[in-house]
């Protein structure tokens, strides 16, 4: 299920939330109406946190996470990093990053199983996203743009990619990611993935410029059609057992 | 071994995506992530340029208002008419590129224009977008200010009023070829002759300011400006105006006796009072014909303080050069020396005067002209002893100081009697069917004299001796254009002189030749000359051969214009101008 919205007036709300299929964080806004949307959506399944990194509400540029962790920039101060985690499931760890390239959301895309990273990210800021997000790291580009993050949006069950990307890169990077790739637009046209869309296992959300097509186009890519929430815990349910099995 | 190397396909590189409007496939290259067909319905890059706009047409002369206020005459479908037409878009096209632009027909009764334009337009990152739209443009029909001008019987918004106070036409004559010379009429829309002088009428103010700097630039002038107010607008604070600029040449001209205050003569590096007018370029040249002394009067001095010539061309009388004997100074072409000339008056009692004054006829004066006379010669002078001045500067003259004649110019009678035809004429600013059906080298009177002045016989002695002056004087022809006459002429005045045919190649002699032969013919009709002449004819006998029986040929020096100073016929040249406009509205 795709659901549009807009964070005050702006249709990148790929900036101002971050979406796992463990939890999921807004920005502050003025009204709650963001906040609501993914409440609605989310409020029975994982914890919904109001936050702020580093003062500003571009949260969802600055962190990079998914199910098992959450990285945050080293502007993140201390007082919002207890709060979150306060706010989060214990069984999610949360780490703050000293890297030169502090929009973590912008360098790090990644599913529950993998990470696609900036080329020019710290070697140890790699090894913290394997640990903290038990991934595996992979330093890669998309359609010549090395900010991954802004350019693809991933889950464990698809991922859509900057409209640019081509046939061979897609097959490059589906066999990464183990997971079927679809180069695409949100927003009627936008080619930053990263800022338009957040998606987790069951559900997502675009912004409201998004077409009909583009929404169709997310939720054939995300596996997201005639699936209720439930239907996909039911679903991860199993595989989890399968997994810790 | 070769290395083989994993060239990925081009299929490989493509990639495709779904249009966000319509849902097609499309190759993501345009950053728009639209089909074009999308593209097109969501962005429309002729917004902002207008679709309609007007053109201002002039049904009186068929032209089309170029902004801002240029009209040009434009055919349909041309190319003139289509700058004109992308004009009236031209601010908002320049935020688009144009592509391309042509006209669609349409019937020309119904007034309009279409256009059909083909603009591009990058409307996102690396997008460009190509898009036609017809412009359709409505022709209103109007008068330009030229026609409301010519409608109202208001055609010259500024004079120029060309005066000279004297009694002949030959300033206008001379002022006539400088203004060919230098195609200063070339704005002018209309020329009148009226008493002591010319009016010019022009369209602009700036084209007769224009010519008032000519004019000053020529001839010592004085200028008053006045306008005459023939409406205005109190709401825009416009107004329109006639202008008019007076121009007085200075009264005296070129050979004339002045006779100056004696303050100012002695402010002038004390000059004697009694000059004669040398030379009138945009200055005054007064000549001291006793001392050569020489002074310029400029036309702001000369206005400070005006005075009139004393005597003018028409007061000449004709002296026989007895003989002449330099004194020694010598100053540019001119040569003091001392003359003894006799009246060569035709009357038998030349040697007792009226007054029977027991004067024998023979006068000793003083002359400038001490380099070209010689005993023999015709010279013209003023005869003061005869003369009666009604001068108040001249009255204060000590008349013991006062030389009997004043001798001005050398002349040619001898040349002149016989009515050669010249090879040489001038243009005129306005040529008519009767100057040219007078034919010989009366080549038409320009804008004198045409509606016969002030009388016809006046203005033809004028131009004749205008023609002399040039002919004698070689700085006043370089300063102006001779034209070759043409070679019709020629051909009839070839019958019985021989000397005529040589003309085209040894101008010279070949005019020389015809003299002579014609001269001698003169020689019998006149015997009261002959014992002078003979006289003379011994004094210049080596060269001569046949130095006793020939009577005229004193005048060797008579001056020839070179055939190389002469340009082509100008009714060739003249070909163009007659289309041209100031040709047909020049009456």
């Amino acid at each position: 299920m795709a659901v549009r919205t807009q964070f005050e007036n702006s249709t990148d709300i790929g900036v101002f939330s971050k979406l796992t299929n463990s939890y999921c964080l807004t920005a502050l806004a003025s009204s709650t109406n963001f906040y609501s949307v993914f409440e609605s959506e989310l409020a029975d399944v994982i914890p919904i946190v109001h936050t702020t990194i580093g003062g500003t509400r571009i949260i969802g540029r600055l962190t990079a996470g998914n199910r098992h962790g959450l990285l945050v920039p080293s502007t993140t101060t201390d007082q919002e990093l207890q709060h979150l985690r306060n706010s989060l499931p214990p069984s999610v760890a949360i780490q703050r990053v000293e890297e030169r390239l502090s929009a973590l959301g912008n360098v790090i895309a990644c599913n529950d199983y993998v990470a696609l990273v900036h080329p020019d990210i710290d070697r140890e800021t790699e090894e913290i996203i394997a640990d903290t997000l038990k991934v595996e790291v992979f330093r890669q580009t998309v359609a010549s743009n090395v900010l991954v993050g802004s350019y693809c949006a991933l889950s464990n069950q698809g991922g859509l990619v900057h409209p640019k990307t081509s046939r061979s890169e897609l097959d490059e990077l589906s066999s990464l990611l183990q997971v079927p790739l679809v180069a695409g637009t949100v927003n009627r046209g936008s080619e930053v993935i990263g800022a338009g869309l957040v998606v987790n296992d069951w559900c997502a959300f675009t912004g409201l410029d998004t077409t009909a097509t583009e929404v169709s186009v997310i939720e054939a890519t995300f596996r997201l059609q005639g699936q209720t929430s439930a239907a996909v815990i039911n679903e991860m349910r199993d595989s989890l057992i399968d997994h810790y099995a | 071994m070769v290395a083989m190397e994993y060239m990925p396909d081009a299929a490989g590189q493509e990639s495709y995506i779904l249009c966000a409007d319509c849902g097609t496939v499309i190759s993501s290259a345009n950053g728009a992530g639209l089909c074009v067909g999308c593209l097109r319905n969501t962005v429309d890059i002729t917004e902002g340029i207008p679709k309609e706009a007007t053109l201002n047409f002039c049904r009186g002369c068929d032209r089309f208002l170029s902004p801002p206020n240029t009209w040009v005459i434009a055919q349909p479908e041309s190319r003139e008419l289509l700058a004109i037409c992308l004009k009236k878009i031209a601010r908002p096209l320049m935020k688009v590129r144009l592509i391309d632009a042509s006209f669609i027909w349409t019937e020309p009764h119904s007034r309009r224009i279409k256009l059909k334009i083909t603009i591009q337009k990058e409307v996102l990152a690396n997008t460009v977008l190509q898009q036609t739209f017809e412009l359709m443009l409505v022709v209103h029909t109007g008068q330009c200010p030229s026609c409301t001008r010519l409608a109202a019987k208001n055609t010259w918004k500024a004079s120029v009023q060309v005066r000279q106070k004297v009694t002949h036409k030959r300033t206008f004559l001379w002022l006539e070829q400088l203004i060919l010379k230098h195609n200063a009429h070339k704005d002018t829309i209309n020329i009148q002759e009226k008493r002591d002088g010319l009016d010019f009428f022009y369209a602009e103010r700036n084209t007769a300011i224009k010519m008032v700097e000519f004019l000053a630039g020529v001839v010592p002038t004085r200028t008053k400006a006045s306008e005459q107010l023939i409406s205005s607008d109190t709401h825009s604070n416009t107004s329109n105006y006639k202008f008019t600029y007076s121009v007085e040449i200075v009264p005296i001209c070129k050979d004339d006796l002045v006779c100056i205050p004696r303050a100012l003569a002695k402010s002038w590096g004390n000059i004697s009072p009694l000059t004669i007018c040398s030379r009138v370029g945009n200055t005054i040249h007064l000549l001291d014909p006793m001392t050569l002394q020489q002074t310029d009067v400029t036309a702001p001095v000369y206005w400070r303080q005006p005075f009139e010539s004393l005597a003018t061309v028409s007061d000449l009388v004709e002296f026989i050069v007895l003989d002449v004997e330099p004194s020694g100074p010598v100053r540019g072409k001119y040569v003091l020396a001392d003359a003894q000339v006799t009246r060569a008056s035709t009357s038998g009692a030349n040697n007792i005067d009226d007054e029977g004054m027991g004067d024998d006829g023979i006068y000793h004066t003083r002359t400038h002209l001490g380099g070209i006379l010689q005993p023999g010669d015709t010279v013209l002078g003023y005869h003061l002893t005869n003369a009666n001045f009604n001068d108040t500067a001249f009255e204060t003259l000590n008349t013991d100081r006062i030389p009997d004649v004043i001798l001005v110019k050398k002349t040619y009678p001898n040349r002149r009697k016989k009515s050669k035809p010249r090879n040489w004429k001038l243009r005129s600013i306005a040529k008519e069917a009767e100057d040219v059906q007078e034919g010989g080298n009366t080549i038409g009177r320009g804008a004198l004299g045409r509606r016969g002045g002030v009388d016809q016989k006046n203005v033809e002695r004028d131009y004749e001796l205008f023609l002399r002056d040039l002919e004698e004087d070689k700085e006043m022809r370089a300063a102006i254009n001779l034209y070759k006459n043409d070679p019709a002429h020629k051909a009839q005045d070839e019958d019985g002189d021989v000397g005529m045919g040589e003309r085209d190649h040894k101008s010279g002699s070949g005019m020389r030749g015809g003299k002579r032969r014609a001269g001698a013919a003169q020689a019998a009709v006149r015997p009261a000359a002959g014992g002078m002449d003979v006289d003379d004819g011994m004094g210049e006998g080596e060269t001569e051969a046949e130095g006793t029986d020939a009577d005229d040929e004193e005048e060797e020096d008579f001056p020839e214009i070179d055939m190389d100073e002469l340009l082509e016929h100008f009714d060739e040249l003249d070909m163009e101008d007659s289309n041209g406009p100031q040709g047909s509205e020049v009456q």
